[in-house]
């Protein structure tokens, strides 16, 4: 911490230490989030039913499954920029807080590899 | 919503507004002396939602990947737990544990329909407030009150869409 200038005594202080980039990207993504989750709402609603046929037939062709791709990446990111700002503000021993932080992105990546991963193989054709 | 608050009935906020020297002073935030607005319910909901969304909503993204990836039979069993048909549940021995939790995840996917549809109202809320507007009282407070309104009025006009077309 410095001691000169008011922007110096400030900077690195508070619960989670820095955050305009965090703030932004969570808004770059939660404007993906919006056109994403949208257009699979929408998407649901103009299936003409949620069986396997159905579903496999729409989710398999490039676009829908590139946005579904991008979808699961989208809401991920925004998920655990989220939860991190909860765990920031709940968890307050230092290495407690550490710990939920390292949890959450291992989830975070996972789920969301598992997510694209499964979108890819549909696409890519393995599928009865 | 004038520009300052009066202290109402309440003994301690009374003596607390008159206190100073001018009456019909605003009240500062106080750890103990509050009531519930409109403006902390959506900012709670946005928060609960979010959470919510994040591990029972990604979780059930993942489940209906995850089954369609792996096949027909997968999809079968992650429709039939996920949105089981009610009238073909077997209501005796270790039947009555499976329609219970079959039963829970309708609710938890109408749930998870809800949080999506209120963290959006409250997301576009904070999209207006974000670019500095829309913090006059009366317009914040309006906001605060449409904002879950919208939510629940979508979760209802998805399901009506979805299970009457």
């Amino acid at each position: 911490m410095g001691n000169g200038t008011s922007i110096g005594r400030v900077r690195g202080l508070g619960s989670a230490k820095s955050g305009a980039h965090h703030w932004l990207l969570q808004r770059f993504t939660a404007i993906g989030n919006l056109l994403l989750v949208l257009w699979l709402v929408v998407s649901i609603l103009m299936l003409p039913n949620l069986h396997y046929a159905s579903v496999i037939e729409w989710i398999v062709k490039p676009v829908p499954a590139t946005a579904m791709a991008l979808l699961v990446i989208s809401t991920f990111w925004h998920a655990r920029l989220g939860l991190q700002v909860v765990v920031e503000d709940y968890v307050h021993e230092h290495a407690n807080k550490f710990a939920c932080i390292a949890a959450l992105n291992l989830a975070a990546f996972g789920g969301a590899a598992f997510g694209v991963f499964c979108i890819i193989r549909l696409a890519l054709g393995a599928h009865a | 919503m004038g520009g300052v608050r009066v202290a109402d009935g309440k003994g301690i906020r009374k003596s607390m507004a008159e206190a100073g020297t001018k009456k019909n002073r605003p009240l500062s935030p106080h750890l103990q002396i509050w009531r519930w607005g409109p403006h902390m319910l959506v900012s709670i909901l946005h928060r609960v939602s979010g959470s919510g969304l994040a591990f029972a909503g990604l979780g059930l993204l993942l489940w209906w990947l995850g089954a369609l990836a792996s096949g027909p039979a997968a999809y079968e069993s992650f429709a039939g737990w996920v949105w089981a048909d009610l009238g073909t549940l077997d209501w005796s021995g270790t039947g009555i544990l499976t329609g219970l939790v079959k039963l829970i995840l309708k609710i938890v996917v109408v749930g998870i329909s809800w949080s999506f549809f209120t963290h959006m109202s409250s997301g576009l809320r904070h999209f207006v407030l974000d670019i500095g507007a829309g913090f006059e009282l009366g317009v914040n407070r309006l906001g605060s009150i449409l904002a879950p309104v919208a939510g629940i009025l979508l979760t209802v006009a998805f399901w009506a869409i979805l299970l009457l077309r």
